[in-house]
C-alpha cells in the first residue's frame, strides 16, 4: 500500500518553512528520496573553477587531528572506551566545540574506539589485549554467561566441512567473527524527512504485516520492524545529546548535512562492519546548498567549509579491530564510500556543485583514504567533471572509478557502491557480504583429488588420483568442474549460517532502519585468484605441465615447459578461459538456495588480501611459486601485462558483468611520464582511457599514477610520505601503514608507462 | 589460428617491449625475407604495445620494426638495428591484431604509430599496415629518420596523418658522425612533406657532447620554422 499523506505528522507551517521552494512530487507522498533528488536538483555542466580552498577554520581543526593521527599511528590506537557501544551509549564529544560545523563522534572523544561485543566477544578480548587494555569484567561476564554472540552462532551452526575450508583457507574472510558490513542506510531519508515520519513510517508497516499469518518469516519480519522503529528514537535521542531536534526535517544546508551525518553516526556507534558505506550524498545534498546559495545564506566558501568539516568527520570514524585484520586489510578500512556523479535515467547528468566539492576536499585536507570517493563514470558526464575527477585523481591517486552505464542499467540510477566495487539500490537493496573463495587452491584440490596442496589432509571431495607425466587438459577441466560444484555447495551453506545468525544476533537496526521493508537482498559471494587460475589452465592447455609429487603421491609443484598465452594481453585463447570459470563457478553458486531467498551475485575482489591467498597457496600450474601474491582482484598476474594498458584493460573488461554482478575489480598503476609530457595532456589522455574502458564492457578501475621511485622511498623514509595514498583493488590506502610484503606487491604490480 | 601464428604471438606477445630481441627471424630463409620485403606480405616487428601517449597524439598503439640503416651513437634499442631479430608476422595477423584496438582508439582521440627500427626499411609492409589502419578508420602516424622518405609516392603519403620527423643534426658532418649517413636525404623528406602541407611532429635528440652545439640546435629549430 501507498505511505499515508505526509502532512499530519509535520505541521502544515513547519512544511512549508523546511521545504520552501521545493518542488513538490510524489516524494511528499512517500518516502522516496529519489523523487526528490530527480524534482529538485541542478546539473552542473561547467568546470571546478568556482570551488573555494580550505578556510584557516578547517586548517586549524586538520591540523589538530593531525596531532591526533601521529600520537594514534604510534600507539596503533589512540583510546578505546570499554563500554559496548550502541546509539546512546556514549555521551556526546568533540574535537573543538567552538569551532566545529558538523558535530558527532563515535564516542566520547576523537580516535577513541567503541567496542562492539555483539559481533564476537573474542574478537573484542583479542584487540584489547594486542593494545594493553583490560576488559570490564562485568562486560565479559554479560557477554559470556547471559549473551550469545554472532560468533558463538556461527559455530554452533557450521557444518565439519565448512569448518575444514575454513581451516584450509580455500573459504577465507568469512564474517564469521566480525560484522558483515556493505549495508548503506538511506541516511538522506533522515534529512529530508526527520526521523518522526520515518518512525511512522516503520509502524504502518509493521501494522500492514498484522493481517498475515505468522509464519517465521512474518515473526522475524515484525520483530525486526520493531527493532528499527527503537534504533530510530535512539538515532533521536543521540542527535538531542547535541542539541539538534532531528524528528522534524532539515531545514538548510548545515542542517541537511548534520541530520545526514546523524543517522551515518548512528550506524557506526552500533556496527563494526566490514564496510560502512555513506551511499549516494552529495546530488542530494547540493539541492539544499544550492537553496541556500540562492536565498543569499550562504557563500562558496561557507559551503565548502561544511563540506570539508562533514568529510573530517567521515575520515575520523575509528573501529577496534585486531592488528591480523588490519594487517590482512593495511591499516584502519572503514570504506566510507561516497558515490559520486553518474547520470540519471531521463539522460541528464547527476553531477552537481557537491560533487565537485567532495572531490575537492581532497585539496583542502590533502589525500587520504577515506571516505572512498567513487566516481560513478559514464563518457556522457560533463567535460568540466571528467576532467576535474582525472585530475583528483592523478594528483592525489585518493579516488575510483565504476561504470555508471553498466550500474545504471542493471539497477537504477539512485545506487551507490557498499565497500569498493558492489552496487545496490540506496535504500532498496541490502546484501549479505560473504568474502571469498580460493579459485586457484580449488584447482590445486581438483589436481589433488580433494587433498590439500599444503597440509596433505583431505578436505575436497576424493577423486581418483591423476597419473600421467603430463596434465590433460580435459581432464582438469573435468575435475575442476566438480571440484567447484563441491566448493560452492560449503560456500553457500556457510553463507546462509552466517547471515541467519547475523541477522539474529547482531541486527543492524539503524541502517534497516532506513530502507525500506523488504528490500532486494543479493548474496555476494567472491572469488580470489582468477587471473592465477586462467593462466594455469592456459599453460595446461597450450604448453606442456609436468606434476611433481612428493613421497605421499601429493602434487606440490608443476615443470612447465612451452609459452601459453597470459591472462591480461587481449588474446582470447586466455581470456575466455578467464571467463569461463566465473560463469561457471556462479553457475554452481546458484543451485544452492540462499538465506532469504537472496539472488546470488559475485565479485572478483580482493582489496590486500591477494597478498595472504598467495600466502596460503602452493605451487600453481602457471608457475607462480607457492607463497607468492595473487595479484589483485581481477588484475592480470604482476608482469604478464605486457602489451600495455589498452590491452590489460581489455581483458579484464571481457569478463561478464551478469555473472559478477558484484562488481570486477581492476587497479592499474600507470606513470606520470605515461600518462603524458604536461598536466593538461596527462588529464586530457586519463580521461581518454576512461572513457575508452566504460564505453564498453570496463566495470572498474582505481587509478594509481605514481612512479615505482616514489614508492621505493617511501618504504625507506615512511616518515615524508605520511599521506601518501595509493588504490588497492577497490579501496585507497595509506602507503606507509602497508605490511612490508603488502609495499612489495604494489611495487612488483605491472607500472603502465 | 595455426601452430605458426602461435609462435609468432608467443614471441611478439610473451615479451615486453623492453626485453632484447635477438635472431627471432633468424629461422626464415633468405628468399622468403626478400620476397617480404618486396611484397610486404610479411614484416619483421621488434614488438608493439598499447596505450602509449609519447609517440603521437592521444592514446595509441605503437608497432616497432626492425632494421635500420642509421647507427646512433646513442640509440636506445639497437637491437632494432638487425631485421632479422625480429618476429615476422604477416600483414594479416598484423591487421587482426591491429583490429582489435580500433574502436578504442578512436574513442581515445588516438592512433597507429608505426615506429621502428626505421619502418621504411620494409616501407612494402609499411604501406600495407598504413592502409590496414586507414581502412579501420584509425589515426596514422609514422615515426621515421626520413632518409628512405623517396621510397613512398605521393599516393601513399597520404596514408599517413603524421610524420613523426626524427632530425638527428642539422650539421651534415655531425649528422655523419652520429648516425653513419647522411642528412640531405631527411632534409629533402622533410621539405616534400611541407610542400604536401602534411602534419610534421620534428623531433631532435640532445645529446650532450654531440648534438648540444648550440648552433647545431639552431640549425634544427630555423629549418623546422622554415
Amino acid at each position: 500500500m501507498m505511505a499515508t499523506a505526509i502532512s499530519h505528522d509535520i505541521t502544515q507551517e513547519n512544511a512549508h518553512h523546511v521545504w520552501r521552494s521545493f518542488k513538490t512530487g510524489l516524494w511528499q507522498k512517500e518516502i522516496n528520496v529519489r523523487d526528490f533528488i530527480q524534482q529538485n536538483y541542478s546539473p552542473y555542466e561547467e568546470d571546478g573553477s568556482f570551488l573555494a580552498p580550505a578556510t584557516p577554520r578547517t586548517q586549524s581543526m586538520w591540523n589538530r587531528l593531525n596531532e591526533l593521527f601521529r600520537q594514534e599511528r604510534k600507539k596503533g590506537v589512540l583510546d578505546i572506551s570499554g563500554v559496548p557501544s550502541s546509539i546512546t551509549a556514549h555521551a556526546p564529544g568533540y574535537i573543538d566545540k567552538e569551532n566545529e560545523i558538523i558535530f558527532g563522534l563515535q564516542t566520547e572523544a576523537p580516535l577513541k574506539r567503541a567496542i562492539m561485543p555483539n559481533g564476537g566477544l573474542r574478537m573484542v578480548l583479542n584487540a584489547l589485549k594486542a593494545y594493553g587494555y583490560m576488559p570490564d569484567p562485568h562486560m565479559v561476564e554479560a557477554f559470556t554467561k547471559y549473551r550469545k554472540t554472532h560468533n558463538e552462532a556461527v559455530f554452533d551452526a557450521y557444518t565439519a566441512d565448512i569448518r575444514r575450508c575454513r581451516s584450509s583457507h580455500i573459504l577465507t574472510g568469512l564474517p564469521d567473527a566480525y560484522g558483515r558490513g556493505r549495508i548503506i542506510g538511506d541516511y538522506r531519508r533522515v534529512a529530508l524527512y526527520g526521523v518522526k515520519r520515518l518512525i511512522e513510517r516503520k509502524q504502518e508497516e509493521k501494522a500492514e504485516l498484522d493481517a498475515a499469518m505468522s509464519t517465521d518469516d512474518i515473526i522475524r519480519d515484525r520483530e525486526e520492524l520493531s527493532e528499527q522503529v527503537r534504533a530510530l528514537k535512539e538515532l533521536q535521542q543521540m542527535a538531542a545529546s547535541y542539541g539538534f531536534d532531528i524528528s522534524r526535517p532539515a531545514g538548510s544546508a548545515s542542517e541537511a548535512v548534520q541530520w545526514l551525518y546523524f543517522g551515518y553516526l548512528a550506524a557506526v556507534k552500533e556496527q563494526n562492519g566490514a564496510a560502512m558505506s555513506l551511499g549516494r550524498t552529495s546530488t542530494f545534498l547540493d539541492i539544499y546548498f544550492e537553496r541556500d546559495l540562492e536565498e543569499g545564506v550562504l557563500t562558496e566558501q561557507k559551503a565548502q567549509e561544511i563540506i570539508d568539516d562533514f568529510v573530517i568527520k567521515l575520515r575520523i570514524v575509528r573501529f577496534l579491530r585486531t592488528p591480523e585484520y588490519d594487517d590482512l586489510f593495511a591499516g584502519d578500512p572503514t570504506w566510507v564510500t561516497e558515490s559520486i556523479g553518474g547520470m540519471g535515467d531521463d539522460g541528464r547528468t547527476l553531477v552537481t556543485k557537491t560533487s565537485f566539492r567532495f572531490l575537492q576536499t581532497l585539496y583542502n585536507l590533502g589525500p587520504a583514504p577515506e571516505p572512498n570517493l567513487t566516481i560513478w563514470y559514464s563518457p556522457r558526464l560533463p567535460d568540466g567533471f571528467r576532467d576535474f575527477s582525472c585530475k583528483v585523481a592523478i594528483d592525489t591517486s585518493s579516488i575510483q572509478f565504476e561504470s555508471d552505464e553498466i550500474m545504471r542499467r542493471s539497477w537504477g540510477d539512485d545506487g551507490a557502491i557498499a565497500c569498493c566495487v558492489s552496487p545496490m539500490l540506496v535504500g532498496k537493496q541490502m546484501q549479505f557480504f560473504g568474502a571469498r573463495a580460493n579459485l586457484a587452491k580449488c584447482l590445486l584440490y581438483a589436481i589433488n583429488g580433494g587433498r590439500d596442496e599444503i597440509t596433505g589432509d583431505q578436505v575436497g571431495p576424493p577423486l581418483a588420483a591423476l597419473e600421467g607425466d603430463s596434465l590433460n587438459f580435459d581432464d582438469i577441466l573435468d575435475r575442476f568442474e566438480r571440484m567447484m560444484d563441491w566448493l560452492a555447495g560449503v560456500y553457500v551453506n556457510a553463507m546462509n549460517t552466517i547471515h541467519y545468525m547475523h541477522d539474529k544476533y547482531a541486527y543492524e537496526r539503524i541502517e534497516m532502519a532506513l530502507h525500506d521493508y523488504s528490500p532486494m537482498r543479493t548474496m555476494a559471494f567472491g572469488i580470489a585468484g582468477l587471473s592465477v587460475v586462467a593462466d594455469s589452465l592456459s599453460a595446461i592447455r597450450h604448453a606442456s605441465v609436468r606434476p611433481v609429487r612428493d613421497k605421499t603421491g601429493l602434487i606440490t609443484d608443476f615443470e612447465v615447459s612451452g609459452d601459453f598465452p597470459q591472462f591480461g594481453n587481449n588474446d582470447n585463447r586466455v581470456d575466455q578461459l578467464a571467463s569461463w570459470v566465473v560463469s561457471t563457478f556462479m553457475s554452481k553458486l546458484r543451485k544452492y538456495p540462499t538465506y532469504r531467498k537472496a539472488m546470488h551475485t559475485q565479485s572478483v575482489l580482493t582489496i590486500t588480501s591477494n597478498v595472504v591467498y598467495g600466502k596460503n597457496t602452493g605451487n600453481t600450474p602457471d608457475g607462480r611459486k607457492k607463497g607468492e601474491p595473487f595479484a589483485p582482484g581481477a588484475n592480470p598476474m604482476h608482469g604478464r601485462d605486457r602489451l600495455g594498458i589498452h590491452a590489460s584493460a581489455a581483458s579484464v573488461a571481457k569478463i561478464p558483468y551478469r555473472d559478477a554482478a558484484d562488481g570486477i575489480s581492476l587497479t592499474s598503476t600507470l606513470m606520470p611520464e605515461g600518462l603524458g609530457r604536461i598536466e593538461k595532456d596527462r588529464i586530457h589522455n586519463l580521461r581518454n582511457i576512461l572513457d575508452a574502458f566504460f564505453s564498453t564492457t570496463g566495470f572498474h578501475m582505481n587509478v594509481n599514477v605514481l612512479n615505482r621511485e616514489a614508492l621505493l622511498d617511501a618504504m625507506e623514509h615512511p616518515e615524508k610520505y605520511p599521506n601518501l595514498t595509493i588504490r588497492v583493488s577497490g579501496y585507497a590506502v595509506n602507503f606507509v601503514r602497508l605490511t612490508r610484503e603488502q609495499q612489495m606487491d604494489v611495487i612488483n604490480r605491472t607500472f603502465h608507462g | 589460428m595455426n601452430d605458426s601464428d602461435i609462435a609468432v604471438s608467443n614471441q611478439l606477445e610473451g615479451k615486453s617491449p623492453f626485453e632484447l630481441r635477438v635472431n627471432l627471424g633468424k629461422s626464415i630463409p633468405e628468399s622468403d625475407v626478400r620476397t617480404a620485403l618486396t611484397t610486404g606480405d610479411m614484416g619483421f616487428l621488434h614488438s608493439f604495445t598499447t596505450g602509449s601517449t609519447v609517440d603521437g597524439p592521444g592514446v595509441r598503439v605503437v608497432a616497432w620494426t626492425t632494421g635500420c640503416q642509421f647507427r646512433c651513437l646513442y640509440c636506445h634499442n639497437p637491437d632494432t638495428w638487425t631485421l632479422t631479430n625480429g618476429v615476422p608476422v604477416t600483414i594479416a595477423r598484423a591487421k587482426e591484431q591491429l583490429g582489435k584496438y580500433r574502436r578504442g582508439l578512436k574513442v581515445m582521440s588516438g592512433g597507429f604509430t608505426l615506429s621502428g627500427g626505421e619502418p621504411l626499411m620494409q616501407d612494402r609492409f609499411a604501406v600495407k599496415l598504413l592502409r590496414a589502419a586507414k581502412e579501420f578508420g584509425i589515426h596514422t602516424a609514422l615515426d621515421t629518420n626520413g632518409s628512405l622518405g623517396d621510397r613512398l609516392s605521393d599516393a601513399e603519403l597520404d596514408l599517413i596523418d603524421l610524420v613523426l620527423l626524427d632530425i638527428k643534426s642539422f650539421d651534415p658532418e655531425l649528422h655523419r658522425r652520429v648516425t653513419g649517413a647522411e642528412v640531405a636525404p631527411v632534409l629533402e623528406f622533410a621539405r616534400r612533406l611541407a610542400a604536401r602541407r602534411k602534419q610534421i611532429w620534428i623531433r631532435f635528440v640532445l645529446v650532450p657532447g654531440y648534438t648540444d652545439n648550440p648552433d647545431n640546435v639552431e640549425g634544427v629549430a630555423k629549418f623546422a620554422r622554415a
